[in-house]
């Protein structure tokens, strides 16, 4: 079981903030795959992951690193802080 | 160092009045503030969302590592976040350090890794209630490489 956050206009596209998702996933970008195939909304946020982030655990991170150990994925869009 | 993530308006004065003080190796103190702008005259607030927890992590890192690597003799970031009115400020930056170049530089650093490595994203609020999420800029993620 895996925390899922979203956050930005992802957030809003997929309509929650978090969720725990069940996954055999070994990889974000087979999680990515995974939520794709649930819902069209899910389809829309994750249609173009080049304009999107990921971070395992609170870490900045890629859609090809492994899940292993990982509790809390975050994704979003790029950040617009300052 | 200190490092805050906070909703509350923040005390320019204060701050400064307490950083950097009683320190005999402090020869240069370098600030910034960022504030609310609105380019098209039509926003009414900008709101600020952000990852609680990643954000304290992802702000004290850069901040640590401005501190190492231009030896800064004290540090403060203080960014909020929440629904701000235009003119607000945003965020504030300090740098203490023997030598202003490095107070200088250590508050481009971080102004640069705020913008775009701390997980901050702006929507802005228009007059007639439209909302707009701000696109991150290339010129944002090149200001990186300079580092």
């Amino acid at each position: 079981m895996i925390e899922v956050l979203y956050f930005a206009w992802v957030r809003e596209r997929i309509g929650k903030a978090r969720e725990s998702v069940e996954t055999g996933a070994a990889t974000v970008a087979e999680l990515v795959t995974e939520l794709r195939a649930r819902e069209p909304r899910y389809e829309a946020a994750f249609a173009d992951t080049s304009a999107l982030r990921v971070a395992l655990d609170q870490e900045l991170s890629e859609f090809d690193a492994s899940l292993a150990g990982v509790r809390e994925v975050a994704f979003f869009p790029p950040m617009t802080g300052g | 160092m200190k490092v805050s993530v906070q909703e509350a308006p923040f005390d320019f004065a204060a701050e400064m009045a307490a950083f950097g003080v009683g320190r005999a190796d402090v020869g240069a103190v370098v600030s910034f503030i960022g504030v609310v702008r609105d380019d098209t005259g039509r926003m009414r607030a900008l709101e600020l969302e952000h990852y609680p927890g990643m954000t304290e992590r992802a702000v004290t890192k850069i901040t640590e590592e401005a501190i190492a690597r231009w030896n800064l003799v004290d540090a403060l970031v203080i960014h909020r976040h929440g629904r701000l009115g235009i003119g607000e400020q945003i965020m504030m930056v300090a740098t203490a350090a023997r030598h202003r170049g490095d107070a200088f530089a250590a508050a481009e650093f971080l102004m640069d890794y705020l913008k775009s490595r701390a997980p901050f994203w702006k929507k802005e609020h228009g007059l007639g209630g439209e909302t707009d999420w701000v696109a991150a800029k290339d010129s944002d993620e090149d200001a990186l490489k300079r580092w």
